[in-house]
């Protein structure tokens, strides 16, 4: 008996919401009094898995097919299944991503598996239950979901659950083969392409993120909002009219019907907080509203608030970014 | 080609979230019901692809009770064809994925298209149950949608980036913006939908995994701290010493 984590990994390094899930699953590992393996997808290198033990895990399986590098839902569904065999792995654990939902989807009905996604605490398992808190609601509220049968698959939301770091320690990276055919590798891309993230940093993951709104007024301004992204070394957001009008790509958008984040800061610019547009940020940790209204309906939501023009606040903002660095 | 669009029934999105005094149920007093907004682009695209094909029909499906017919009407109008409905409340993803597979299966659907996710649960699971309850590639989230014959060529989102991927029929898709502009009923279509068939079936006796056992609000934000404008640089050094974020 096991626990599995899956960590996603990109140009050789572990993501960091995979941490997270890495750490999520040696703690769920050791409240079943049992230990943690990890299964790597995506382009890994050895050095930086086993440096998994820092996160608990003490053994990590390695499937070094060329074609994994890219995320193909049949061949991973497959490699995990086999690991989860192999491990006879009672809890899965894997991120709350584009990857890990489409995997974890299948994996359930293929391991007859009861599944949560978008967790935000580790399990309650009193009176042989077993049961975890998850955002519903477009993050206007959590439930509490009762997982039944033996085998539980757990996506995690990112940056809900802090990442372990016990410095020195290594988990044993072991070579590994699902014995993956062309027919695993069907529904491979033809071609992936990346988006150009301001400073490289992509949104999904991101700590810290700056976001406008329709008070910027148009494009032209957008310096304003990468001028201080950069400075924080955060990424960029935008509202949805914002890239329904293609002033900013669509990847940009977050909200209810955008992208879901949370960062542990999040500065709105000119931004009204519609309730559509909160429930895709309101789980971030500290949010800063800058807003000229100071009926924004966003200042409830908020933290910290500057009532002013953002032409006005933005500049002095980077200013004092960079005299703090 | 024959589509099969799978909807749900969730309350408007301006909805403020509310609770059955046990914790138990999401109390639906007052509250409207919409299709899910993901939906709507998975609707749309079905429609848009029969017309470019010329021919072919597009199928709703829901698995709820009889509440969501007002909903599943809007679809019709919206430019379906026809509906079935599951007569079941909706346990949870497994529930809802079984249903849909024994209907694809029976009515030998080419696609099979879904939104994301339901804006109330938020699963973003059941595309891929259904894909592996039918042994068929699922493509999820899909942000674009093309058909050339049997073959799909789909644009699927990755975190920073997409995929560009081909399946063949049958496929399932999980669809999200900017996949089309979704439409919204006209008065014609309000009229044909009220004589457009709508089936109702019973559900295939199976069993859910999951139980909700009990709801929570987010804890209430402590209040706002407001930062004279003059003072705007105030603000970081709060960042970093009070907040400790940056
Ligand atoms: C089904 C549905 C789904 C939706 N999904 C989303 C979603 O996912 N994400 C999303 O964002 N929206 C979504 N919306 C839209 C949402 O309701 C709002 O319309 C939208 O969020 C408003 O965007 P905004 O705040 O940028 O613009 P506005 O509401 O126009 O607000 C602009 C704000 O900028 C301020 N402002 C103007 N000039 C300045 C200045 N110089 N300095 C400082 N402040 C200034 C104004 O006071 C105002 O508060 C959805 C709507 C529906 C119906």
């Amino acid at each position: 008996m096991s626990v599995l984590v899956v960590v996603e990994c990109d140009g050789g390094e572990v993501k960091k919401s995979s941490l997270e899930v890495a750490s999520y699953g040696s703690q769920v590992a050791q409240m079943l009094g049992t230990t943690a393996t990890a299964v790597a997808v995506g382009e890994a290198t050895e050095a930086n898995l086993a440096k998994l033990g820092e996160q608990g895990i003490t053994k990590v399986l390695h499937d070094a097919e060329p074609r994994l590098k890219d995320f193909v839902n049949g061949a991973y569904t497959k490699l995990i299944a086999a690991a989860a065999q192999k491990e006879d792995a009672k809890v899965i654990v894997l991120a709350n991503s584009n990857i890990g939902a489409s995997v974890g989807s299948r994996l359930s009905v293929r391991l007859q598996a009861s599944i949560a996604t978008n967790v935000v605490e580790l399990p309650k398992t009193d009176g042989g239950s077993f049961t975890v808190k998850r955002g519903a609601f477009s993050g206007k509220a959590f439930a509490d979901v009762k997982l039944d049968g033996d085998r539980k698959i757990i996506a995690v939301k990112k940056n809900s659950i802090e990442a372990l770091h016990e410095a020195g320690k290594t988990a044993q990276v072991e070579a590994f083969s699902a014995q993956l055919t062309d027919a695993d590798f069907a529904d491979a891309p033809k071609q992936v392409v990346m988006q150009d993230q301001a400073g490289g940093i992509l949104l999904p993951e991101a700590d810290k993120v700056v976001s406008g709104g329709r008070g910027m007024k148009g494009p032209e301004n957008w310096n304003l909002i990468e001028d201080l992204a950069k400075a924080l070394g955060a990424a960029t957001a935008c509202s949805k009219p914002v890239s329904d009008v293609d002033w900013r790509p669509h990847h940009e958008h977050v909200g209810q019907t955008g992208i879901t984040v949370s960062p542990n800061l999040y500065i709105a610019c000119g931004i009204s907080g519609a309730i559509q547009h909160l429930a895709g940020v309101n789980s971030s940790k500290v949010i800063v509203v800058i807003n000229k209204d100071p009926e924004a309906p966003f200042f409830k939501a908020a933290d910290y608030g500057i009532v002013g023009d953002v032409f006005d606040v933005l500049p002095k903002l980077t200013q004092a970014v960079k005299e703090l660095n | 080609m024959k589509f099969l669009v799978c909807i749900s029934n969730v309350p408007d999105t301006t909805t403020k979230i509310t609770f059955t005094p046990d914790n138990k149920e999401f109390n639906k007093a007052g509250v409207q019901f919409v299709i899910n907004p993901w939906d709507e682009y998975a609707l749309t695209r079905a429609i848009e692809l029969k017309e470019a094909q010329g021919g072919g029909t597009v199928t709703v499906l829901n698995v709820g009770e009889a509440d969501t017919e007002p909903n599943i009407r809007k679809a019709l109008a919206i430019g379906a064809d026809d509906a079935i409905r599951v007569n079941a409340h909706p346990k949870d993803a497994f529930f809802v994925a079984q249903q849909i597979a024994s209907i694809a299966k029976d009515g030998g659907y080419d696609v099979i298209l879904m939104g994301k996710e339901s804006i109330d649960y938020n699963g973003f699971q059941v595309h891929g149950m259904v894909g592996e309850l039918l042994n068929i590639p699922t493509v999820a989230p899909a942000m674009k949608l093309d058909m050339s014959g049997n073959t799909a060529t789909l644009e699927r989102e990755i975190e920073g980036g997409k995929e560009i991927v081909e399946v063949n029929t049958p496929f399932v898709a999980s669809c999200q913006q900017p996949m089309c502009e979704p439409r919204i009923p006209n008065m014609r279509g309000i009229m044909t939908a009220r004589t457009k068939p709508l089936k109702v079936v019973e559900p295939t006796a199976d069993a859910a995994r999951t139980e909700v056992s009990s709801y929570a609000l987010p804890p209430a934000k402590q209040g706002v701290k407001l930062i004279p404008a003059e003072n705007a640089g105030e603000l970081i050094k709060l960042l970093r010493n009070e907040a400790k974020v940056i």
